[in-house]
């Protein structure tokens, strides 16, 4: 037993950053070039936008202990703010419109974060329902938001920066992949951070935390705000980079249960399991319908074909969280541990 | 050297035939991409439409041996009408080789893809249905909304409504409501209603059913109160029996409201019992399976059991004689673009050129066995719908009973607002409009 702790113990051989790095350096250099468009459009684009708003929510929910049911809305918020700061303000870049949209989500989501200052839990995650039927109640109501377009469908504006055209699929990756990685970063940054920890103190105990002299109130807001930002800008991501059409029932509650999902089953309190349940919610249902069509396309339709997906994918989430409650990430450390341990005592 | 020449003879013949062979092997069929949808809220439709579709497409299999030799073949991604699983289906359904059309049922898909197809050359049918400014094929090449688009039948319900009172002058004063499904689909004519409003002196009020529609107590207490003279229902799916059960329910007349062309199903209305009685609704196609052409897919097709409905009483309802008209207008189009290009897979660039001349004259259509099913179609390169007649037809509590001529929309009135819209679409997205020179030159490989 001594021998396996000190095994544990000892530092890991690479330092913390190689990983991300390697593997930023895979999605930049290797992908673009083998990468077919399938991979691109229905792959990683969905793959990063959702993952980018499991981020968001991971620092409101998994960190600061505040459970939201509104992503979805703030997703809403953004893709319509940055389409609207596209096409009236004159000559503001592509950057512009996306960080304003980015704080248009947060601006929103600080007046919808004010209930979590009276209320907790199941009930909090009520009222943030409000947010998610007000955001797409307005957008569909007001038509100015769609900028009176007949069927409340909105086009992408062509992506470009600094002149430089990104409608390809290849680009439009480049340009998710990019804002991706900046906000992932910033968010690994700030969690680390006394703010983070806070957070932290606030789910874990909110009279201790305001004992030893957390702004509560403040706090939260901020959680809010911050939540609200990144998921505002996977809004963007989902709208212009991935779909390339905006309305409003795509942000539906639907969404928002997607994006609480995605991080309970990567692994709450953690930017990593973000990008784990993302993959999971994005990737593993295609797989099984290929999977399905593959092996029993000509013996059943579609229709059946696509409720026998999902019961499988049920009967496997359950599974997962019942072998591994803290999500893939503790499963993804677990064999890590395990194999390195292997490795190890060879 | 000698070793490595004949190594390199070898290759370049190899390359030969394989670059021979390859287009060979793919010579004689020509793959529909079906984004269909069996389960979710519009399922309903989707195995209607897409049976409807499949079975006309395996008639001109068995029958005839594919179209001039062509087998047609397809296969269905599920979309459960959602936009990101449509985008996924695209992208996954592209890369086949021979696609001639992409054929969805659903507005939200279609606006997605709009920008992929155009770039891609290859056909979007949305028949009925669809982008309304798509009909003006000098901006958007590749996008048909066939027979009927949004604003034709709008045009046409209320055309039809002005018949019920008398003349179109006599609609002064009156007050519709329109019901309409919240989604890009159910949004499509608003504006378009309150033009007709202003041009006849109606007043018009719409009124929105959020998605997927199973709760509309509160929309008609509205209209209750509003006492409409007509009301017209652009459903979708659910939203359709509870619009009729609810209606009855305030004691709204149910012979007044006014079915729009995807409110028209035995699907809506049975659900409803005897709450649908009286009910009206606009269609393109009939329904009932008296036709020739059903009759011949009844005998080829389901006998030979290889029909696509499980519940075979669906044969001939309206959604599957959609089906099968637009399987007919498919099938046709490709045998005009065969006739141009000659009796092989074609690109879909050639399709294309096939639906732009795309012309089935009544006496054509009988010849198709489906007199009475549909009226004609007559597509050209500027205009994509192809001038669709509409009918009338009342639910009697067990099957759809015409009430009307063929009519025609009042195209001349739609065409300008039609042109506005696209142009202004091409101004934005900084698209040449497309003369009919540009129309005929067509990508062949």
């Amino acid at each position: 037993m001594t021998a396996i702790s000190s095994d544990f113990s000892s530092a890991p051989v690479l330092p913390k950053w190689t990983a991300p790095v390697l593997l930023l350096a895979f999605a930049y250099g290797v992908v673009p070039l083998i990468g077919s468009s399938y991979l691109f459009e229905a792959i990683l684009l969905p793959f990063l936008a959702l993952s980018l708003a499991g981020v968001g929510l991971n620092i409101l929910t998994g960190y600061a202990g505040q459970v939201s049911l509104g992503s979805a809305a703030f997703m809403a918020a953004g893709a319509f703010a940055a389409y609207n700061f596209n096409l009236r303000v004159e000559g503001l870049p592509l950057i512009g419109s996306i960080v304003l949209a980015g704080l248009v989500a947060a601006a929103i989501g600080i007046v919808f974060g004010l209930p979590s200052l009276r209320l907790k839990g199941f009930y909090l995650a009520v009222s943030t329902l409000a947010a998610q039927f007000f955001v797409q109640w307005a957008l569909t109501k007001f038509s100015w938001f769609s900028n009176d377009s007949a069927s409340g469908v909105i086009d992408a504006p062509r992506l470009s920066i600094a002149g430089y055209a990104l409608d390809g699929a290849v680009g439009r990756y480049l340009f998710a992949l990019t804002i991706v990685a900046v906000l992932t970063f910033l968010a690994y940054r700030l969690v680390s951070s006394q703010t983070g920890r806070n957070f932290i103190a606030i789910r874990d105990n909110e009279t201790a935390a305001r004992i030893i002299g957390i702004p509560v109130l403040k706090t939260k807001l901020l959680a809010f705000a911050i939540s609200s930002f990144i998921i505002g800008v996977a809004g963007v991501i989902w709208a212009f980079a991935y779909l390339r059409t905006v309305e409003p029932d795509g942000f539906d509650l639907d969404r928002s249960f997607q994006i609480l999902f995605i991080i309970i089953i990567g692994g709450l309190a953690s930017i990593r399991g973000a990008f784990f349940g993302a993959a999971l919610i994005v990737v593993f249902p295609l797989a099984l319908s290929r999977l399905g069509g593959f092996l029993l396309g000509d013996l059943f339709d579609s229709g059946v074909l696509d409720m026998s997906q999902r019961i499988v994918l049920g009967a496997l989430i359950i599974l997962f969280l019942i072998l591994e409650p803290d999500g893939l990430v503790a499963l993804w450390d677990r064999i890590r541990r395990r194999l390195l341990f292997a490795w190890r005592s060879t | 050297m000698t070793f490595l020449s004949t190594i390199k003879a070898a290759a370049l013949s190899a390359a030969m035939i394989v670059s021979v062979a390859l287009p060979a092997a793919h010579a004689d069929e020509q793959y529909f991409p079906l984004q269909s949808y069996r389960v979710g809220p519009y399922a309903a439709g989707g195995t209607g439409f897409f049976g409807g579709f499949i079975d006309y497409l395996n008639l001109i299999n068995i029958r005839d041996g594919g179209v001039n030799g062509v087998k047609l073949t397809w296969d269905e991604c599920e979309t459960q009408y959602e936009v990101e699983r449509g985008v996924e289906c695209y992208e996954r359904q592209k890369s086949h080789a021979g696609a001639a059309a992409w054929n969805l049922l659903s507005v939200g898909i279609a606006y997605a893809m709009i920008d992929r197809i155009t770039a891609d050359k290859v056909p979007l049918i949305t028949v009925n249905h669809g982008r309304t400014d798509s009909t003006d094929g000098r901006v958007f090449p590749y996008v048909f909304p066939l027979l009927l688009n949004p604003y034709s039948e709008t045009s046409g319900i209320v055309n039809y409504i002005a018949s019920k009172e008398g003349g179109i002058d006599k609609l002064k004063g009156k007050k519709i409501v329109v019901l309409y499904h919240g989604s890009p689909y159910g949004k499509e004519t608003i504006p378009i209603y309150e033009l007709l409003a202003q041009k006849y002196g109606f007043t018009v009020q719409q009124i929105e059913v959020p998605h997927p529609g199973n709760e509309q107590q509160s929309q008609w207490l509205t209209i209750r109160r509003a006492k409409p003279d007509f009301v017209v229902l652009r459903g979708w799916g659910v939203m359709n029996p509870v619009a009729l059960k609810t209606a009855v329910k305030v004691g709204y007349p149910v012979d007044h409201i006014v079915g729009n062309v995807w409110s028209n199903s035995e699907e809506d209305v049975i659900p409803a019992g005897d709450a649908a009685k009286g009910y009206t609704a606009i269609t393109t196609q009939a329904s009932g399976n008296s036709y020739p052409v059903v009759q011949e897919i009844v005998k080829t097709v389901y006998d030979a059991g290889k029909g696509n409905l499980e519940d075979k009483s669906r044969i001939g309802s309206v959604y599957h004689n959609l089906g099968i008209v637009n399987g007919i207008l498919n099938v046709e189009a490709i045998r005009v673009a065969q006739e141009k290009f000659g009796h092989r897979t074609l690109t879909g660039d050639e399709v294309r050129w096939g639906f732009e001349h795309l012309k089935l004259d009544p006496a054509k259509v009988e010849a198709l066995g489906a007199k009475d099913l549909f009226h004609s179609i007559n597509v050209s390169w500027d205009n994509h719908e192809g001038e669709g007649y509409v009918t009338f037809q009342q639910w009697d509590g067990k099957k759809w009973n015409v009430v009307s001529n063929w009519i025609a929309p009042d195209w001349a009135l739609l065409r300008p607002i039609i042109e506005k819209s696209a142009e202004a679409y091409a101004a934005e997205k900084g698209i040449k409009l497309r003369t009919a020179d540009d129309a005929d030159a067509v990508t062949t490989n």
